[in-house]
């Protein structure tokens, strides 16, 4: 019994905690995808990017708040700081719609220019955040590392394997949640929410019906604002900060998107899950959870290795894109 | 000013521009910079193909350029004979394996109508193809990898010309566009967007990791090169006597004379797809793809098969991208698959064909020449710029430094607004592409 219980600790340790805040983490993302192309119908290719600007945003409020002496204890101060990374992010992207997007919806031109012309913000957008804060990987965790420790769980339970929580893991899933809630709460309960998804639905009908469609597109580029700010704080809390992480996550961020069903927040979140426990279990070498169970093997009995993780989104955005296009959940409105 | 006109003008401008480079600074730089451009404009031609003629968007060109730079190490370098002796056959074992594995899903997936026993049986077949691949596999690589890994480590390569390369690395770029596009063609055009990110950013996962074949992040280092070595140049008596005849060093000479065997070569395949381009475009084939790419509804409705015509096209341009990443590798003398990033090698071209004007080949190869040497002349003026910028701080000052150190990066910036500016107000480039009126 012991044993079986080790071995689902060593996974739940390995694959089941990290996976599920990675989920969280990309189902965020994947989100603010999902809302650019319902509402304003292209791929945004500078979505990894915003998250780095409203993450760099996040930080150097944190620098400033830690200069003040501004302390939440084992909470990191990054949380308190949100606010003002969530207003950098928003005014870049407004910005970038008054300036660049909004003509080319004037023109109502094909969505590949869109994509072209969202390389262009994401041009821009990168090398901003790397001209304000550099390359290099900044660490702004100021909080507790852990909510269980691996040696403190072996001593409540005895058992021989530990299972730590980071308080990272923690702080994302919950911050997901509330963030998750407080959309759909949103798009289902208020006025604007339900303009929104009217206008997703059907444009005509929707401006027909009096929708503002320049107010959806407002509230629209706000809530990715606040959903890629989010995202991008958590990832750099998690993990850390590199800008160039922020583009490699597009990847996951899309597949996890168009396997959901593009456009379907609901799709956006169960695609992240799906991605990021596809990526964890394919990529984690079960000899010790085996062993446990009186399995022993020479070989690490992992099935690809670590550093191909990019490739597991990437075949289940394949497998998804040949046998089911429009995603799990059927994809295009909000 | 008439549109004839336009072409050579530009062209004359970017001649001269270079040329002060080579006065001013050096014709060494300026030397580096034409080779870059030459290759640039290949990868741009290639790109050109498939966004100029068909409307494909492609993000991937960074994938198809380090199949070419493969190619070069698995035809050029020399063989390591003991690795192959020891791990080849594993190797090709575990090929054939994938091979059949593919076979026997293609067979299963075609012959038996859609059900949940064929579901079954393709998942056993997967399953059962992945444990022989990796049984032969893995003890393969372990075994290549063992042997003396500081110097080789991998199985080299055939030792056949490092030109050679420059088809091969063709051909395997266009395999592999052949694959994507049966997947990803005939989808929304996004996902083709996506797809292809994806498997350009895998492709270079692969060469950073599969150390068998490409050493990974150990590099490749000493390739073969098709023009002479600086060092024999300079050893030669007759050579020598020539750099005295022009009265420069023979050391500067040397580097000069290799830069410009480079360029006659770079430039002689750049005219010859040049000139084949130009020949598809004008002939009735590329009046097809023309009117597939303004209007498909229009075309299918006239009975062109579009989802084959945009595989055909899409395989060409990515072929001519491993062409062109095949030439990049033997420029450098050595493959480095860290050194592939997707903003200097997929977006930048993207760039370059969208100033150049797309669907015109010409300007795809005006565009690849403008940018790159805006791209490498905008570090050196963004310094000087944030110098005079912040000479009202002192010497010291933390803000003054941050600015002076960060201002490579600007050039990203610099890409993203003359994108931008274009695409808004020049969409059509700076030489537009003919418009035929009949």
């Amino acid at each position: 019994m012991t044993d079986i219980l080790n071995a689902i600790v060593v996974f739940a340790n390995f694959v089941l905690v990290p996976g599920a805040s990675y989920g969280a983490q990309l189902a965020l993302g994947a989100l603010g995808i999902t809302l650019v192309y319902g509402v304003l119908r292209f791929s945004n290719f500078a979505h990894g990017d915003t998250m780095a600007f409203g993450a760099m945003g996040t930080i150097l409020a944190t620098w400033w708040l830690q200069s003040m002496g501004v302390s939440l204890g084992p909470i990191p101060t990054a949380l308190l700081a949100l606010p003002a990374g969530i207003a950098f992010a928003a005014a870049l992207l407004l910005l970038t719609d008054r300036y660049v997007y909004k003509f080319y919806r004037a023109q109502r031109s094909k969505p590949v220019i869109f994509v072209i012309v969202s390389v262009g913000v994401m041009f821009i957008t990168n090398g901003l955040v790397r001209f304000i804060i550099g390359v290099d990987d900044q660490r702004f965790n100021d909080g507790a590392r852990f909510i269980i420790r691996a040696r403190d769980f072996k001593e409540m339970t005895g058992l021989k394997e530990g299972l730590a929580i980071k308080a990272s893991a923690g702080i994302t899933l919950l911050v997901a949640a509330i963030a998750v809630i407080a959309l759909f709460w949103f798009l289902q309960k208020t006025r604007t929410g339900k303009a929104m998804r009217a206008y997703s639905d059907n444009e005509d009908l929707a401006l027909l019906s009096g929708v503002n469609p320049d107010r959806v597109v407002m509230v629209c580029w706000l809530l990715v604002a606040v959903l890629a700010t989010v995202a991008g704080t958590l990832y750099g809390l998690d993990k850390s900060f590199k800008p160039f992480t922020y583009f490699q996550l597009l990847l996951p961020m899309f597949a996890a998107a168009i396997v959901g069903g593009i456009g379907n927040p609901v799709g956006a979140i169960l695609g992240g899950f799906v991605i990021a426990f596809s990526e964890v279990t394919i990529t984690y070498a079960y000899k010790r959870v085996l062993g446990h169970l009186g399995m022993e093997t020479d070989t690490l009995v992992q099935l690809l290795g670590t550093e191909y993780k990019f490739a597991v989104s990437f075949v289940i955005l394949v497998v998804v894109l040949l046998i089911r296009p429009t995603g799990l959940l059927r994809g295009k409105t909000i | 000013m008439s549109a004839s006109l336009r072409g050579p003008l530009y062209f004359a401008i970017m001649a001269s521009l270079l040329a002060i480079v080579g006065f001013y600074q050096s014709w060494n730089l300026a030397l580096a910079i034409v080779n870059l451009c030459l290759i640039s404009s290949i990868m741009a031609l290639g790109v050109n193909m498939q966004w100029g003629y068909a409307g494909l968007f492609n993000v991937g060109t960074m994938g198809f350029a380090a199949i070419g730079g493969v190619a070069a190490v698995l035809i050029a370098m020399p063989p390591v004979t003991e690795a192959v002796s020891a791990g080849g056959g594993g190797v090709i074992l575990s090929l054939l394996c994938v091979i059949a594995t593919a076979g026997a899903i293609y067979l299963i997936r075609k012959k038996m109508p859609p059900s949940a026993r064929r579901s079954w049986l393709t998942a056993g077949v997967v399953l059962v193809g992945y444990y022989a691949v990796r049984s032969f596999f893995d003890p393969a690589v372990d075994r290549i990898e063992a042997i003396d890994p500081a110097l080789t480590g991998y199985l080299g390569g055939l030792g056949l010309p490092i030109m050679v390369s420059w088809i091969v690395g063709g051909i395997m770029a266009a395999g592999v566009a052949w694959i994507i596009g049966k997947i990803a063609l005939g989808l929304r055009s996004d996902y083709l967007a996506i797809a292809t990110l994806g498997i350009s950013e895998i492709i270079v996962f692969i060469a950073k990791n599969e150390d068998w074949m490409t050493r990974g992040v150990k590099n490749v280092t000493g390739l073969p090169r098709p023009v002479p070595f600086e060092v024999d140049l300079q050893a030669d008596p007759a050579f020598v006597e020539w750099a005295n005849w022009f009265g420069v060093s023979v050391i500067e000479f040397s580097s000069i004379v290799v830069k410009l065997a480079y360029a006659g070569l770079f430039l002689t395949v750049l005219l010859i797809l040049l000139w084949l381009s130009e020949r598809a475009l004008n002939s009735p084939w590329g009046r097809m793809m023309r009117a597939i790419r303004d209007n498909e509804n229009a075309a299918e409705a006239m009975g062109k098969d579009v989802t084959g015509r945009h595989l055909q096209i899409f395989i060409l341009g990515s072929a001519v991208c491993g062409i062109a990443g095949a030439m990049l590798t033997t420029l450098d003398g050595q493959f480095t698959p860290s050194s592939y990033n997707p903003l200097r090698f997929t977006f930048l071209i993207w760039v370059m064909v969208i100033i150049g004007g797309s669907g015109n080949n010409w300007g795809s190869v005006l565009g690849a020449f403008v940018i790159w040497f805006v791209w490498i002349q905008a570090e050196p003026v963004g310094l000087w710029l944030m110098d005079v910028i912040t000479s009202g701080l002192e010497e010291g000052n933390a803000l003054r430094e941050h600015l002076l150190e960060s201002a490579a990066h600007m050039r990203m910036v610099m890409m993203g607004l003359i994108l931008l500016l274009a695409l808004r107000f020049s969409p059509r480039g700076l030489l537009p592409e003919k418009v035929r009126t009949s």
